[in-house]
């Protein structure tokens, strides 16, 4: 049955302190209602929806609000019952940042009843995908890529579905929690996204730091009695739950650049999407909720929260016991990959996994920077094979060309090289400036190159045309000169000079 | 002491022989370093050095020894590129006033335009389109920001816009 040997880690990676007991204790809270949501319609990758309510109108859950743009986008639905207050721009964390984008604001009330749904029925294979992306499904480890879009990739043939509960970031619990308490669900989900890819087998990769979830869905697997789900523990190292680096870690095959795991035979799912295509198969329950880890020193009560999606973050602390004294940051996803947030008046989307809080008296102060003495440290650690500290000279000397010949697009910003350097330079913050920078430069290179082609088709054109009058005038004049031959034209000539004269 | 003699003028002249080869083979022509200089500049064609383009400006650098800081919109950092591949000194660029650059772009009010045909003429890189009588417009994607059509409109009715707005 199983063709790989399975390999038990990849290239790089270093060993963190895991905080997850911080929220994993207690059991998902599912009774939070927020007073009013905020539903970005770029909650996945590529284009926005198009919102498809009007202002004042009272919406059920469940009901579309923002329709797909493009045929392979995702819908996005209303998580709460309640009246549509505003649809207008608003902050809403984006990969990376903050931007704004269309929202639509809902006042919900507490009435709550979903929309009349059932399982939906499937005429064939590409009508289901195309349900799926109607239900706003999109995977949930954090990039919003719609899921039916990943299952439908047929470059190459599926042979292996990993459904990724590796879930290394030292802080988030979510994917724990959800693989503890609903593991039938979760593989149910995969087996569906197996029967839609063609694969033969899935495996469930946990790290070996979960042993309450790896006990679980080890118990599910058997009451399913299904022989193509394998599960396999695999040793905590960040970062694992990075696809490429579970896929190598499982099959020893490293996803070339810019090829996708489908390329070496592999799709990876997140356990939470699993969990949601579940719901919609077996409910006909559209994407609303989700997982969210509370967690950190400044938050009062940490746990993991269903959470419906665009419920303000600011509620949702309020939910979790509130503030615990002075916070001093906000991390959104985990500490390692997430980025700072300066306000706590962001919904909640669909790829936002954690909300880390940190409490102002117990944070410590941050390192001093050190020059960088060229110790290499960074370079084993580096998962993706890259040259961390040749990347920062290269930055520092603004050299762009090296910089794209080192392979600084390939970087995945996930911290180990910052985690084992010794003197506390923050590399990937600098690799993230020299990444934007680099595609200013290349951007703008782009310009000045398109300017200088039009600019040598001005001066050519130019120049062809004033050789072209030059010419027409030296036709004309000779062609005077053999007019003037003509004996009738001479007679006229010499009488206007007669004429002249005269006068 | 004859034969060192003949063996050291021997081999001084195979070297020369080679070296009059190489340099024959090997050379770069004047085109190509030309190239090069156009290639190290914005290329915004802003006519702000004072020749009518980046090529006629590098070309004026091979052959007219003309100064390597004479571009505004590249600033230090472009005579820093020029000096490293040409090998002579760095001095800061001397022209700083209202310096032509790739993040703005050129706007014609459509109200006032009357159609003069004068700021066409003047687009290093074809970028308005327009006709006699009627109203003219700028191709943003093409525009450079050189701002040589503000000067010919006799209405002023073109103003620079960020690129991205």
């Amino acid at each position: 049955m199983l063709k790989y040997p399975l390999f038990q880690s990849f290239y790089g990676g270093v060993h963190l302190e895991s905080h997850k007991n911080t929220s994993n204790h207690k059991q998902i809270a599912r009774d939070f209602l927020p007073s009013r949501l905020i539903i970005p319609m770029n909650q996945q990758f590529g284009s926005d929806a198009i919102p498809s309510v009007k202002v004042g109108q009272l919406i059920q859950k469940g009901e579309v609000i923002g329709k797909p743009a493009e045929k392979n986008t995702t819908a996005v639905h209303a998580s709460c019952s309640g009246r549509v207050g505003a649809i207008e721009k608003h902050p809403v964390p984006t990969a990376g940042k903050v931007s704004t984008s269309t929202c639509v604001i809902i006042e919900t009330n507490d009435e709550n009843n979903i929309a009349a749904q059932k399982p939906p029925l499937f005429k064939n294979h590409l009508d289901k995908l195309t349900a799926i992306n109607h239900a706003g499904i999109v995977g949930l480890g954090g990039a919003a890529f719609p899921t039916a879009e990943k299952l439908n990739r047929k470059s190459s043939h599926c042979e292996m579905l990993i459904l990724n509960g590796a879930e290394c970031e030292p802080y988030i619990s979510c994917d724990d929690l959800l693989m503890q308490e609903h593991a039938t669900e979760v593989l149910r989900g995969a087996l569906a996204m197996m029967e839609i890819v063609g694969a033969e087998l899935t495996v469930v990769v946990i790290e070996k730091d979960k042993p309450k979830a790896i006990e679980a869905i080890s118990n599910a697997i058997e009451t399913i009695g299904s022989k193509c789900i394998r599960l396999t523990d695999i040793p905590t190292m960040y970062p694992t739950g990075g696809e490429r680096q579970l896929v190598e870690a499982l099959t020893g095959k490293e996803v070339p650049s810019g090829k996708y795991p489908i390329d070496v035979g592999c799709i990876c799912q997140n356990v939470g999407t699993a969990y949601a295509l579940d719901c919609f198969f077996q409910l006909g329950e559209p994407l609303i909720n989700r997982i969210v880890t509370v967690t950190g020193q400044g938050v009062k009560n940490p746990q993991n929260v269903a959470v419906p999606i665009g419920a303000p973050i600011v509620e949702l602390i309020k939910f979790c016991g509130g503030y615990d004294g002075e916070v001093s940051q906000l991390i959104l996803g985990g500490n390692m990959m997430g980025y700072t947030v300066d306000t706590d008046q962001l919904p909640v989307t669909k790829s936002t996994n954690c909300i880390i809080t940190t409490k102002k008296a117990t944070t410590p102060k941050p390192f001093e920077i050190w020059p960088c003495i060229r110790c290499g440290e960074c370079i084993p650690v580096c998962p993706v094979r890259l040259l961390p500290q040749q990347i920062l000279k290269a930055y520092e000397n603004k050299n762009f060309e090296e910089l794209g010949k080192l392979g600084l697009s390939e970087c995945i910003e996930c911290g180990c090289c910052d985690v084992v350097c010794p003197s506390h330079i923050p590399l990937v913050e600098n690799f993230r400036k020299a990444k934007h920078l680099r595609m200013q430069e290349i951007k703008s290179s782009e310009l000045s190159n398109a300017a200088q082609k039009r600019y040598e088709l001005k001066t050519q054109r130019l120049s062809s045309q004033h050789a072209n009058t030059e010419k027409l005038h030296a036709d004309l004049k000779e062609s005077i000169k053999e007019s003037s031959k003509n004996d009738m034209i001479k007679a006229a000539v010499e009488r206007s000079k007669k004429r002249r004269d005269k006068k | 002491m004859a034969t060192a003699t003949v063996i050291f003028a021997g081999i001084a002249i195979v070297l020369a022989i080679l070296l009059i080869v190489s340099s024959h083979y090997l050379s770069t022509t004047e085109n190509e370093v030309i190239d090069k200089i156009e290639s190290l500049l914005p290329r915004i064609q802003c006519a702000q050095c004072g020749y009518p383009g980046c090529r006629p400006y590098a070309a004026a650098i091979v052959t007219d020894k003309a100064d390597i800081n004479l571009c505004p919109p590249g600033g230090n950092e472009t005579v820093r590129r020029l000096a490293k591949f040409l090998g002579s000194d760095f001095s800061p660029v001397t022209k700083y006033s209202t310096t032509a650059n790739l993040n703005e772009i050129a706007f014609i009010s459509e109200e006032l335009c009357i159609g003069c045909n004068l700021c066409l003429r003047a687009c290093p890189v074809d970028a308005i389109v327009g006709t006699h009588q009627s109203m003219h417009t700028v191709i943003s994607d093409h525009c450079t920001g050189c701002r040589l059509c503000i000067p010919p409109c006799p209405v002023d009715c073109i103003s620079l816009v960020s690129r991205n707005a």
